[in-house]
């Protein structure tokens, strides 16, 4: 990250050169996606390190241009690259039919396999994805490999669970949350480098290509790198990066041959055709079968089920933390109002800590840090962090509105005869509750959002699934509007009942 | 002679450093109604409370009929219970629950403390509105009566539960002339013709002069001087009795302002997008 920071106040420093002479090439990765690929060096983190960081400082060297980095998260980089953020977008980006319609896409420069990981005890009996029925598979959202558990989860039944990274996926599966991981073959022997007791099993599922990604009318500097990537593979400089970063094999070699001999054809058509564009025809972006229709109708209609059902994950899953909320709440704040001096200070501590640390750290705390400890299910995970979360804000609702009730009330009913519960149960918590609606309902609107932020512990949500379908069309705006819907349709009619609930309150007491 | 209904011995309460009762005596008899007069912070609402229970007392005893308090943190379980049979307190910003009709605010306590059925509680709840005036407001709320409204539906709540000893701080705070009149003649029928004892604090000497059948006032947090209304009132002995008669033309306070904020202020919980 400090290698982003440092790299984005050197763009703004390149900034003004760049505008006379061109002479920068900004280029956007994610640093966190780490080694072979890009990664903060160890021993200098202000500097990157990687086979595509050596294969930007090639293709920048041939251009004439200084490489400036600039930090992006992998799941954005097709948005970020199609809006001009940076030049070339280069971070293990994978070869697909969408990324071909969306941006500007080179000369695919690595070919890799998607490859089953399992657990070294299992690997005589989890050899393919059809061994997998009703396990869990994870890999990293919004990849070929995810696309591929997809459908597998049709033909073979089995579970896929996506993260937005390739490390815990690998942690995970150590630790039985999950039965294997599909990955690419350099992403999956780092891991196995990284995390004792994993095997790799050797067959591919798939194949896949490393690419470059540019906007699209950026379609001139794209055949330039083209050239210069062909020209790498004729000579050995790609070769000799991959080696330095041990991930060069006979397939690939393979590869490159076929790549080049391609090329000498694809070269000799388009002087025939007189330059004509060739497309993803030329490079077959995936041999799976094609998932994705053209027109965005088709696209909502394939879609929309998978949405409806992230929606309906996030309802239950905002419904469930809620009432968790209600519940520890209206303990908290009566333990609040009511206990001891330690149970006050001890929940004061609780609703403290919990208000002032972020709802994302929590849910890492108790999915992953705690796992050693106690192996939580990730939707259990989900609706403790969440419930637990907002338990804090409900408490302080709550307490904020039993004081609300005016003392000589509550003196009046206890001279009248009534029990402290009395008092609680007649007097005052009526009246609190009509005070801490308005409020709860706010926080109720606010808790169906914040449950975007469990896809961090694999639950698959309506903004995740989102960001799962943007990813795969490279284009947002279609999925942002569809999600912005969907959410839509699930808090107005709650402020409407809520605001129901208040006027008939206040029509049956005036 | 009988034994008082109500006898306060050498009674001390202090708040922090600030001493408020400094040794009061008193002593009700069954079917009084004394009326316990002073300057503002005298001490009047303090021994109302202590007597009712909702606070502790330094030194000193506090016996109702049968019950004895003792110093220490206010009474709780049996003893209190037994205080609570006994005594009911009329406040002076009434305190009428905002949530529930006059007639609920009535027979809240009946039902859930007395055990009544509902019939019965609201048959007895709607004669005491009835004979307080304010039976036509039975199914209204709080929000939507006057200030001597409030104040007998607040009495009404408390006779509900028929307490032998009624104790009431500053009844007439929020009423006019015409409506202190006609809660003066209800006071004296209570005592009158329902055998109940009363302990009425009060800034208002024309009240005091009209239904006490004794006065007592406080002073600094000690009981000053005491006796008939027409003796006290006309040829009062004490500095402190001649300045309130003195000051008495500046009305009773106003009621204290009620902690009751129209918007209530809540933590709004989480700002959406936070």
């Amino acid at each position: 990250m400090r290698g982003a920071l440092l790299a984005v106040l050197l763009l703004a420093a390149c900034a003004a050169r760049a505008e006379d002479g061109g002479a920068v090439l900004r280029w956007g990765g994610d640093a966190e996606g780490g080694a072979p690929f890009v990664e903060a060096d160890p021993s200098d983190p202000s500097k990157l390190r990687g086979f595509d960081v050596e294969i930007v400082s090639l293709v920048a060297k041939k251009l004439g241009r200084t490489p400036v980095f600039v930090q992006v998260a992998f799941q954005s980089l097709d948005q970020s690259a199609a809006r001009g953020d940076f030049d070339v977008g280069l971070s293990g980006i994978e070869d697909t039919t969408q990324r071909r319609k969306a941006l500007a896409v080179t000369v695919p420069y690595f070919e890799f396999r998607e490859v089953l990981t399992v657990r070294a005890p299992d690997a005589g009996r989890f050899r393919g994805l059809a061994d997998l029925r009703g396990r869990r598979v994870g890999t990293l959202a919004g990849t070929i490999a995810w696309e591929a558990l997809v459908a597998a989860e049709k033909s073979d039944g089995i579970v896929p669970v996506s993260y937005d990274d390739d490390v815990h996926p690998y942690e995970d599966l150590a630790q039985g949350r999950l039965d294997s991981v599909l990955l690419d073959n350099v992403l999956a022997a780092r891991s196995v480098r990284r995390v004792a007791g994993l095997a790799i099993q050797p067959a591919a599922v798939a194949t896949g290509r490393y690419v470059v990604i540019l906007a699209k009318e950026n379609a001139p500097l794209r055949d330039r790198i083209d050239g210069i990537l062909m020209d790498a593979m004729r000579d050995g400089t790609l070769k000799g990066i991959f080696e330095k970063w041990n991930i060069w094999d006979e397939s690939q070699a393979a590869f490159e041959a076929k790549r080049l001999a391609e090329w000498d054809v694809r070269r000799e058509t388009k002087i025939s055709s007189n330059g004509k564009e060739a497309g993803a025809a030329a490079f077959p972006a995936s041999p799976s079968k094609r998932i994705f229709s053209s027109s965005s109708l088709s696209l909502v209609l394939s879609y929309l089920p998978s949405l409806l059902k992230a929606s309906l994950v996030t309802i239950v899953l905002s419904c469930l933390a809620m009432a968790l909320a209600v519940a520890l709440g209206i303990g908290i704040a009566s333990g609040r109002v009511y206990g001891s001096a330690p149970v006050r200070l001890l929940l004061t501590a609780y609703v403290e800590v919990t208000r002032g640390t972020p709802v994302l750290l929590q849910l890492f705390v108790l999915y992953y840090g705690l796992s050693s400890v106690v192996r939580l299910p990730a939707f259990v995970a989900a609706l403790l962090g969440l419930g637990l979360n907002y338990a804090a804000y409900e408490s302080e609702i709550y307490r904020g509105a039993l004081e609300a009730v005016p003392r000589v009330q509550l003196e009046a009913a206890r001279t009248l005869g009534l029990t402290e519960g009395q008092v609680l149960r007649l007097v005052r918590g009526p009246q609190a509750f009509r005070l801490a609606l308005a409020p709860m309902t706010n926080d109720f609107v606010a808790l169906l959002k914040d449950s975007s932020l469990v896809s961090v512990v694999t639950v698959v949500e309506l903004t995740k699934q989102t960001a799962i379908f943007a990813t795969n069309i490279a284009s947002w705006a279609l999925p942002g509007a569809l999600c912005a819907a969907l959410y839509l349709a699930m808090s107005l009619p709650l402020a409407r009942l809520a605001r129901r609930l208040e006027g008939r309150w206040r029509a049956a007491s005036s | 002679m009988s034994a008082p209904f109500l006898a306060i011995g050498g009674l001390r309460l202090s708040r922090g450093s600030a001493a408020v009762l400094n040794g009061v005596t008193l002593s009700v008899l069954r079917g009084e109604l004394v009326a316990l007069m002073g300057l503002s912070g005298g001490g009047k609402t303090t021994v109302l409370r202590a007597v009712v229970g909702l606070e502790g007392f330094d030194a000193g005893s506090i016996v109702v009929d049968t019950v004895a308090l003792s110093p220490g943190p206010p009474p709780s379980g049996g003893p209190l219970r037994a205080l609570r049979a006994r005594v009911g307190m009329v406040f002076q910003s009434h305190g009428l629950f905002e949530h529930l009709s006059v007639l609920d605010n009535v027979t809240l306590a009946p039902l859930h403390v007395g055990r009544l059925a509902r019939d019965a509680a609201e048959a007895r709840a709607l004669a005491l509105l009835a004979g307080l005036g304010v039976d036509r407001h039975a199914r209204a709320f709080p929000r939507e009566l006057s200030g001597g409204e409030a104040q007998r539906v607040a009495i009404a709540r408390t006779l509900a539960m028929e307490p032998p000893l009624l104790l009431m701080d500053e009844p007439t705070a929020s009423l006019d002339p015409a409506r202190r009149n006609e809660l003066g003649r209800t006071l004296v029928k209570l005592v009158a013709e329902a055998g109940r004892t009363l302990v009425v604090a009060t800034h208002d000497a024309d009240l005091v002069r009209d239904i006490a059948t004794r006065v007592v006032v406080l002073a600094e947090g000690a009981v000053v001087e005491e006796g008939d209304p027409r003796d006290v009132l006309v040829r009062p002995k004490h500095e402190a009795t001649r300045f309130l008669l003195q000051t008495k033309d500046h009305g009773p306070e106003p009621a204290a302002p009620e902690v009751r904020p129209a918007a209530p202020r809540l933590p709004l919980g989480k700002a959406p997008n936070a």
